[in-house]
């Protein structure tokens, strides 16, 4: 099992060597809703840390998922095209967006780990 | 429309939609939920196969009140109501001078001897006071225009509605769509509630519109919510439903710069009228009955799974720009996207192929016939 971290924006990263797997928390998908469609980036798209990564969209609206951290996309999750809700059944498992390269390992540190997510989640209430 | 200034207002139902879990957001200038515990998908498709329970207190209700209220409406509106016989609905909008719509609305004749010379109105929350105002302002002298602020809306819909309702108003299953009539609902308690239903609604389903006193709807509601087809349906889901029926919904898909004709509502002009005229815009609105509108309504399929929202660019298939959706999102009885918006005359037939660019990229869509799920209304006793 890898290192697990999260965005203020609510997406989870687990780090895994020099790999790392991309989604949105649980949290993120209950507040979002019923979610109807979701597309991936493409392996090999460069992503700046804070740029648009991905897009999901619930029945109420759409929303950009980032990215968490500057790499280069090495797969994006092909089973959710054709099954977003698999976003909302299992968020931080099966329901990943995408993986990506990590150019930058000081990125992932600055991250926040489980106990300070699920402290910054207390304080949003 | 009006600005929302000022303090956010709430229903009489607040407390009772917090209680259910609903998710409150600001509306029109009130605290409305926008979902309750089942979420917006689940609570669109429990609408479609049983039934839902809406507040729509916020919107407007008035009577107007005059010996010529009929030739006095219809120097707003170019609905016939000469011709609306007692106890039925017509749906209409206020005009301006140049054909725009100031706002969409249901004209109610009541059937009651009692209330000769009365019209009833329901108009949009947004408008209503700017509505109302107009009214008086227009028709000052001729007609008294009376606030029901003291009266609540429920919206009951789906194809349990009539079942549902008829366990408190009996008989009420036999009204027509369209109809409407002044009832009593029977509360659990034995008391019973004057309420005015209408057979009508916003969701394409057979269903009710109940207007009931302020005092009373926390327990209507309750007596709804307690049979087991009902759950409460937020405004997501309201939303939802009614761009799979192919309404307008005001301020998106109609409003001061959109004439009936272009919106596609020409149905709401019945021929006297359009060969009276005497109505605001009526010069504009004729010609483009006779000659065509530059622009019309229409509904947008999206071939992929992408939704298009409001303010998507629509392309003809050589990329020129030719109009721009409304209204768009996901159907979940459709199980896919949807949209309605506007293009160019010569665009408009369905099948017409055009593109539309979503994030920078230009998607496959066919222009299609609306409702994209059928209505269900119910017309007579089977």
């Amino acid at each position: 099992m890898g290192q697990l971290r999260f965005t203020k924006d609510h997406e989870w990263v687990l780090v895994e060597g020099n790999t790392a797997t991309v989604g949105i928390t649980t949290y993120a998908q209950g507040q979002l809703g019923d979610i109807v469609f979701v597309e991936v980036p493409a392996a090999g798209k460069d992503l700046k840390a804070g740029s648009e990564a991905a897009v999901v969209e619930s029945v109420k609206a759409a929303s950009d998922v980032y990215a968490p951290i500057t790499g280069a996309v090495t797969e994006g999750n092909a089973l959710l095209p054709d099954a977003p809700e698999t976003v909302n059944t299992d968020p931080q498992g099966a329901g990943w967006f995408f993986k990506m390269t990590i150019a930058n390992p000081a990125e992932v540190e600055a991250l926040m780990d489980q106990a300070a997510y699920d402290k910054y989640l207390a304080e949003i209430g | 429309m009006a600005d929302h200034a000022g303090p956010i207002k709430t229903t009489p139902l607040n407390d009772l939609h917090i209680s259910l879990g609903g998710k409150m957001v600001p509306f029109a200038g009130y605290s409305m939920p926008v979902n309750y515990e089942l979420g917006v998908l689940k609570e669109h498709l429990h609408t479609r196969s049983a039934a839902g329970l809406f507040d729509v207190s916020h919107m407007g209700q008035a009577e107007l009140i005059g010996a010529d209220v009929d030739a006095a409406l219809e120097t707003l509106i170019p609905g016939d109501i000469k011709a609306l016989q007692p106890g039925r609905i017509r749906y209409s909008t206020l005009l301006t001078p140049s054909g725009g719509i100031i706002d969409d609305l249901m004209v109610t004749r009541p059937a009651e001897p009692h209330m000769a010379n009365r019209l009833v109105l329901v108009v949009n929350a947004a408008c209503k006071d700017s509505d109302l105002d107009h009214i008086e302002r227009r028709l000052a002298g001729r007609v008294k225009v009376v606030r029901q602020e003291d009266r609540a809306l429920l919206a009951l819909q789906g194809p349990s509605a009539a079942a549902v309702l008829a366990r408190f108003v009996p008989g009420c299953d036999a009204m027509v769509f369209m109809s409407s009539k002044i009832d009593q609902f029977k509360l659990p308690s034995g008391e019973k509630v004057d309420v005015r239903l209408f057979r009508s609604g916003y969701t394409g389903e057979d269903g009710y519109e109940i207007s009931i006193p302020n005092s009373k709807v926390v327990e209507v509601a309750k007596a709804l919510l307690g049979q087991s087809e009902v759950k409460p349906i937020g405004l997501g889901a309201r939303d939802s439903l009614r761009l799979e029926a192919g309404l307008c919904l005001y301020g998106s898909d109609i409003d001061t710069s959109t004439t009936p004709i272009e919106a596609d509502l020409s149905w709401i002009i019945s021929k006297r009228r359009k060969l009276e005229g005497g109505f605001p815009g009526d010069h504009k609105i004729i010609e483009q009955i006779n000659t065509g509108a530059p622009k019309l309504r229409v509904g947008i399929k999206p071939e992929g799974r992408a939704p298009a929202r409001a303010h998507t660019e629509v392309l003809n298939e050589s990329g020129e720009p030719i109009g721009e959706i409304t209204s768009g999102g996901f159907g979940p009885s459709v199980n896919g996207p949807i949209a309605m918006g506007y293009v160019k005359a010569g665009y408009a037939a369905p099948g017409t192929k055009v593109q539309l660019v979503v994030r920078g990229q230009r998607l496959p869509a066919d222009i299609v016939a609306m409702p994209f799920a059928p209505h269900r209304y119910f017309k007579s006793k089977a």
